[in-house]
């Protein structure tokens, strides 16, 4: 991992403060989330302290402190996924998976986070499987969906 | 350029280019605020200073608008109050209210700002919010429940200190200040020095308090009670209790402190002049031995924890003398154990200065013999003054008394000291009269008391040159940078991280008026002209305690005890 962080940081000009966000955003990209290093890294890069980036980076919604599951869920809470059930659905996923959004299992296979709308308004809930669209998602689908995702995964 | 705008019906002048802020208060019309800070630039955070521009829809902040010629202003209209009130309601909706065993008490802004507006009952009510109380520093405590998020102690730390140690992290309802990461403070490139203490409006940010285990101790008999206090104490404690100040004063704080129950009164000056004369000794031999590197003063704690974070490269260079608290400490527990025949272990040593990051030194790495600590609390003034009030002693009724013996007394260069500039002056001057057993000239260190961030001056001492530089707050630290990447040596290196020195920290009184600085500086100026002894090596104390106490002190004699170490530091920067 550290060699990709350096990778990455060779294709950006140093000491520029707009290339911050570019540079985060590519580092989540390859490692899935930005680590201590890639914090510490990137402030030297910069030329910024560390506490700054980090502030930065919790400003936004897209970066992410702790690598993601192998699954990562991303279930849409905007206004019309809202009203058509998503709390309902939200429960259900943190029943089921034992911790909170934001958060990864201990065994790595699952993380899930709620965001806001993902443009599918009309097929509400929406909710993503690593990039793929799920709609009109009911509660009642979850416990399954999950059995069959882990499956896949500890079978791949 | 002058123009005239029309506020609450009546004609003021303003200059162009500057606030609408700066221009009401210029002529004697107060706006309150809660997140703006004379020489920042305006964020508009707090929003407590809106005012109604006729010809603009919404409420505008004068402390970020300029102000334009057409402009017809009114300050206090019902429109502008009613949002001023609802604002503050709003910042306390989900205030802790817990005034009364707030550290800011009566100091409190926010809590000035809601007399003011005459709030007297919660119209909004909110969750409260109840994050984990930082107390992992020494020095600072950080009680996030009380933040409002005004930013004041984000911006001193970047702009003033530059550290950057506190940021705002998260976004709308999770939005905290912390440090990187959002780790605990001791984790943290935070130094210590507390500028964001002395900012905050509210008690979100306070020093560690100290004052209940010196209780205990006072009213413990087993111990012997020492306290050791800095030249400017005495000042920051008359302007907390409300008695004008002058020099006789020091001596009555010794009789006050006395009657609280402390058995000796010692004057940590002392301790000051055995530090300069020690870093006069090493600069001596710097230039004996012809090193071209710098010799950095390391008195300041708060710059000792930056080089160690920032600037590893430069400890080598950073001289080994203890601060003077530290000094005066290890020889309260050496010296005086010894001529008073009690056992360091039950001497309980309290040391009252100005600053917040001696709390943080006295539990620094080093600063332990045998495992007794040189210093065992360390007090600011403004917890002092609340010990004379809780021993309600009357403070106008004194009768003076001299400290005890054996360090009652200092040198003019000890006060000199915590103005900056001072110390390099000072161990510039003694530095001259060891060399050459004559007064230095003091017009020669005249460039080291102007008023700029960065300062140097050369002195000449017969066949060769000195030159000191001195960096007046950390900002000055990039300027010295500079000249020394453009090839300039110099001896001798003073740096302070509060920009003007010890007059200006965090644990001097909080309403201190700029005026009342300036003055406090003035005063330390003075007794440098008019006192009898400005050397310390003309100190009869130090002579006393050179001469007899360290020599018949075998455990001490060879002064290794003055001496401490100092290591690089593994923080996220």
């Amino acid at each position: 991992m550290d060699k990709d962080i350096d990778v990455i940081l060779k294709k950006f000009k140093p000491g520029r403060r707009e290339e911050l966000l570019p540079l985060l955003q590519e580092i989540q990209e390859t490692n899935g989330h930005l680590s201590e290093e890639a914090i510490v890294k990137a402030g030297r890069f910069v030329g910024l302290s560390t506490t700054k980036i980090y502030g930065v980076a919790t400003f936004y919604d897209q970066f992410r402190f702790i690598p993601s599951g192998k699954v990562c869920l991303k279930i849409c809470n905007g206004t019309s996924c809202f009203m058509s059930g998503s709390g309902a659905v939200i429960n259900r996923i943190r029943e089921e998976t034992g911790f909170e959004a934001g958060q990864t299992g201990r065994d790595g296979v699952f993380s899930y986070e709620i965001t806001t709308c993902m443009g599918g308004c009309h097929h509400g809930p929406v909710l993503s499987v690593n990039g793929e669209y799920l709609t009109s998602v009911k509660p009642e689908q979850i416990p399954d969906l999950l059995k069959k995702l882990k499956f896949i995964i500890e079978n791949d | 350029m002058l123009f005239t705008i029309q506020v609450n019906n009546r004609k003021i002048r303003a200059e162009k280019g500057e606030t609408i802020l700066s221009a009401l208060n210029r002529n004697g019309i107060i706006i309150p605020t809660l997140c703006r800070m004379k020489d920042f630039t305006p964020t508009g955070a707090c929003r407590i200073c809106v005012v109604e521009v006729e010809g603009r829809e919404n409420l505008v902040t004068a402390c970020s608008q300029p102000v334009e010629e057409w402009m017809k202003i009114r300050t206090h209209s019902p429109r502008v109050i009613t949002a001023r009130k609802t604002i503050v309601e709003l910042l306390l909706s989900n205030h802790p209210d817990d005034c009364l065993y707030c550290d800011k008490n009566l100091n409190c802004e926010l809590q000035k700002l809601a007399e003011e507006l005459n709030i007297r009952e919660r119209r909004i009510r909110a969750r409260k919010i109840k994050p984990r109380l930082d107390q992992s520093s020494h020095a600072i405590v950080r009680e996030l429940s009380k933040c409002i998020l005004c930013g004041r102690c984000v911006r001193v730390c970047e702009e003033v200190i530059t550290t950057t140690s506190l940021d705002f992290i998260n976004k709308g309802s999770k939005i905290h200040v912390g440090p990187s990461m959002d780790r605990d403070f001791n984790f943290s490139s935070c130094i210590n020095c507390g500028q964001c203490v002395m900012v905050c409006p509210t008690g979100a940010l306070h020093e560690k308090h100290n004052i209940n285990e010196v209780q205990e101790y006072l009213n413990n008999p087993e111990f012997m009670k020492i306290i050791q206090y800095s030249p400017l104490v005495a000042s920051g404690i008359a302007e907390e209790l409300g008695i004008r100040y002058n020099r006789e004063f020091e001596r009555m704080l010794n009789s006050i402190l006395r009657k609280i129950g402390f058995e000796k009164v010692f004057a940590a000056g002392a301790g000051t002049d055995i530090c300069l004369y020690e870093i006069a000794e090493q600069l001596t031999e710097k230039v004996k031995e012809k090193h071209d590197k710098p010799l950095y003063i390391s008195a300041c704690p708060a710059w000792v924890k930056y080089a160690e974070q920032f600037m590893p490269d430069l400890i080598p260079e950073l001289s080994t003398v203890k601060s003077p608290q530290q000094v005066t400490g290890i020889l309260i527990k050496t010296v005086v154990a010894a001529e008073t025949g009690i056992r360091p272990e039950k001497i309980f040593s309290v040391s009252a200065t100005p600053c917040l990051a001696m709390k943080f030194e006295a539990r620094r790495d080093g600063m332990m013999r045998k495992g007794i600590s040189d210093v065992d609390t360390v007090m600011t003034v403004r917890e002092l003054a609340r010990l004379i009030r809780l021993y309600g002693v009357d403070v106008s009724n004194v009768a003076p008394e001299p400290f005890d013996e054996p360090l009652s007394g200092y040198s003019s260069s000890a006060s000199l000291t915590e103005v900056s500039g001072g110390f390099a002056e000072a161990v510039g001057r003694l530095y001259l009269f060891m060399k050459t057993g004559k007064e230095a000239d003091r017009q020669m260190f005249r460039k080291l008391r102007m008023s700029v961030s960065f300062r140097e001056v050369t002195v000449n001492s017969g066949e060769e040159e000195l030159k000191i530089a001195v960096a007046d707050g950390l900002t000055g630290l990039e300027k010295l940078k500079r000249e020394q990447a453009a090839g300039k040596n110099y001896d001798l290196i003073e740096v302070m991280t509060c920009p003007g020195g010890c007059v200006n920290g965090a644990g001097m009184p909080f309403s201190s008026a700029r005026d009342e600085k300036k003055t406090r500086v003035k005063t330390i100026y003075l007794a440098d002209d008019t006192d009898a002894i400005n050397t310390p090596s003309k100190s009869p104390v130090l002579i006393n305690i050179y001469e007899k106490m360290i020599k018949e002190n075998k455990e001490i004699s060879d002064r290794k005890i003055f001496h401490t170490h100092f290591e690089k530091r593994d923080v996220l920067l």
